[in-house]
């Protein structure tokens, strides 16, 4: 399954390509960063989801603090 | 947060001149001028640092921040104070320029998809109430005044009105509406008061769709993207270790104990560190596949990614399916033939009235081109003949209606024809009076379609088609279309298109244009499948990887110009901020280019190449 999140505050073009490279790492996980819509795509098997989204958002947190994940909402 | 950055570069451009003039009225020693340099090196740099000293610590060496507080330290150390600070302040007014730019043209982008409704005025109850348009549920009645969006996918049951469709298919004209008519969501109702039934919750109305697919484009990237992102990993580093070797090595050679010799190979070191920094590069590439995508929706065109993007650039190829999409697809008729004594109003008002108990398809566009009400009171009895026509009783005469077989079996003789499309063989009381085509219309671009694709370099037009061999060739002739596979199966359709795959140059691609009926295996086989979105089907919106929302096969040729367009900002961009970078790199080797320089092949080169890349938005006409 796949899942959306914005990334506030998501400045520069290459941090979301590093941001991309690394989130790749997680297991049986698909990331796509997108500077310029900062977007960011999962792509997991559906029991691992959840676990892939907190996973995602320790990386984020890690690498570029200043960044806020939202889910998206309608 | 932009007024902080602001007033950082301001007050840290003060301190700074009033470090540099200090001397000229007042007799500070080294050591009071260095001071008022930091402290205008900290205010313009401060978060720079910050940033930097944080980073370390996540392990993170290599960013941007670390790499411009190491230059202007080292810029410091060798006694640069001017450069310093000037190097910051310079890379900290690039990077607003840069956020700023980045901002707006997010922003454009985003009120080119301003088609989201902010509400619906729903009927329940007695009153009106003006809802969210996620609480509308299906079957509930929404009153939609002039001026207003429409929220929701719908059936008008009540009201007329002219209907803007700009939003969605970049067509300029206005549509009629009237009560039956289907009125899509994201459209603006201009002028009538209309009642309709909703027949789509919000999110699977065509408005939803739309913004999924848009706002979903850009994660599916381009081949050049991917490529600089890469190249981007691998150039900063090698551009640090060659900073350090540069510092490191040549004075070794030159003169290990001359303090001078150190001094200059470290200041030409610290100018690669400044010029490693890869944002340049990397925004180069997405911004304007970003545009480009942009500008294709303002011509009613959905890309559903870069990489199609970029693929149509190279397209030798494109196959059409014909109904549907060189074609209108709908039935009409399109000549009349009364035989002698006979006028042509006259029989087709015979035709009409005869097939006026029918719902086939016929019996429409008989109807239709009729264009007057029918009169039931002139129809007596109706009596089907299967497979072949109708005998009806019109104004007390017999009518017979249909194909030829009809006319053999009653025994009249008739002319027969050898027209393509349909044909409606008529007589009346026995004799025979005349017959009327029904067929399919070339759409009005078509040709001009064809035309332009041969022209922008496309190597041969194909057309596939379920049609009769006859009424496919004619259409091909008329089209100037290259090839043409007529009564073909859809499995054949799929082992035409893998002949024709076969024809293409490996790094050329072929396109399959179709309505999205009966054909998404082959829009799958294809490299780039574009459909027909047609204000409706959802089936061929889902399957395709480009969606013409007008339906009009011309704008393939729009789209490629775009992608052309695109392809050409993205390569000057690349080509750009690499050339510079290396001439820069080459030029502080040998001490030629400076920190100042230096900055300019960073940040001065990135806001080039957005502004660049905001051409690929604006695409006007040829």
């Amino acid at each position: 399954m796949k899942k959306t999140f914005i990334l506030e505050n998501l400045d520069c073009a290459n941090c979301a390509a590093k941001l991309e490279r690394s989130l790749n790492k997680m297991d049986g996980v698909e990331a796509v960063v997108t500077f310029m819509t900062k977007k960011m795509v999962l792509e997991a098997e559906e029991n691992r989801m959840e676990e892939a989204v907190s996973e995602a958002q320790r990386i984020i947190k890690k690498l570029e603090p200043q960044v806020v994940v939202k889910a998206r909402g309608r | 947060m932009l007024r902080k950055r602001m007033a950082r570069i301001i007050f840290g451009m003060l301190f700074g001149a009033f470090a540099m003039s200090l001397p000229t009225f007042s007799d500070v020693n080294q050591w009071g001028q260095l001071t008022i340099f930091l402290g205008a090196y900290v205010i313009a740099g401060g978060d720079v640092l910050l940033r930097a000293f944080r980073n370390i610590f996540r392990g993170q060496v290599l960013d941007e921040n670390f790499l411009m507080s190491i230059a202007t330290i080292g810029a410091f150390v060798v006694g640069e104070y001017l450069e310093g600070v000037a190097v910051m302040i310079f890379y900290q007014i690039g990077e607003l320029f840069q956020d700023y730019a980045v901002g707006k043209s997010r922003a454009s982008i985003s009120d080119l998809m301003d088609i989201r409704p902010d509400y619906a005025n729903v009927k329940r109850g007695d009153g009106i109430l003006k809802v969210d348009p996620y609480e509308v549920e299906l079957g509930e009645t929404i009153v939609i005044r002039p001026g207003e969006r429409v929220p929701l996918d719908g059936v008008v049951i009540d009201g007329h009105s002219m209907l803007d469709t700009s939003a969605l298919t970049g067509e300029s004209v206005p549509r009629d509406i009237e009560p039956g008519s289907e009125v899509l969501s994201g459209c603006i109702n201009t002028n009538g008061l209309l009642t309709v039934t909703v027949t789509k919750n919000f999110e699977e109305s065509t408005v939803s769709k739309i913004l999924d697919m848009v706002e979903n484009a850009s994660s599916k990237k381009a081949k050049a993207e991917n490529f600089i992102t890469k190249f981007a990993k691998y150039y900063t580093p090698i551009v640090v270790i060659s900073a350090v070797l540069l510092a490191v090595i040549p004075p070794m050679v030159l003169g290990i104990g001359d303090g001078a010799i150190w001094m200059d190979w470290v200041t030409r070191a610290l100018s690669f560190l400044v010029i490693s920094c890869p944002c340049a590069l990397v925004i180069s590439v997405p911004l304007g596949f970003f545009g480009g995508i942009g500008g294709a929706s303002r011509v009613g065109v959905l890309v559903k990614g870069s990489n199609y993007l970029e693929a149509m650039a190279k397209t030798e190829i494109v196959v059409f399916d014909k109904t549907g999409t060189l074609t209108k697809g709908t039935f009409s008729v399109t000549n009349i033939q009364p035989s002698e004594g006979m006028e042509p109003q006259a029989l087709l008002d015979l035709a009409a009235h005869a097939e006026s108990n029918s719902s086939h398809p016929i019996s429409l566009s008989l109807q239709k081109a009729y264009g007057k009400v029918i009169n039931p009171q002139r129809v007596g009895r109706v009596e089907e003949v299967a497979g072949h026509g109708v005998k009806a009783q019109v104004d007390g005469k017999t009518v017979l209606a249909g194909n030829a077989k009809l006319m053999e079996q009653a025994g009249i003789p008739y002319t027969k024809s050898n027209a393509t499309g349909t044909l409606v063989y008529v007589a009346v009381d026995g004799v025979y009076a005349g017959y009327l085509v029904i067929s399919d219309e070339i759409k009005p671009d078509s040709s001009q379609a064809v035309a332009d694709l041969k022209k922008s370099g496309i190597r041969k037009t194909v057309m596939l088609t379920g049609d009769n061999r006859h009424t496919a060739e004619l259409v091909a002739k008329q089209l100037r279309l290259d090839q043409v596979y007529a009564e073909l199966l859809p499995v054949d359709k799929v082992e035409r298109m893998e002949e024709l795959l076969k024809e293409k140059s490996p790094k050329g691609k072929l396109i399959f244009v179709g309505d999205g009926i009966n054909d998404a295996p082959v829009l799958a086989r294809a490299d780039i499948g574009v459909a027909m979105g047609g204000l409706g089907s959802d089936a061929a919106i889902e399957a395709a990887d480009i969606v013409i929302m007008t339906d009009e096969p011309s704008k393939l040729a729009t789209v490629m110009r775009i992608s052309k367009k695109t392809l050409a900002i993205v390569t000057q961009n690349i080509v750009f901020a690499m050339g510079i970078k290396i001439v820069t790199l080459v030029l502080g080797a040998f001490g030629i280019a400076n920190l100042w320089i230096a900055v300019f092949a960073d940040v001065g080169v990135a806001i080039l190449a957005i502004l660049n890349s905001i051409r690929a938005l604006r695409y006007k006409g040829e």
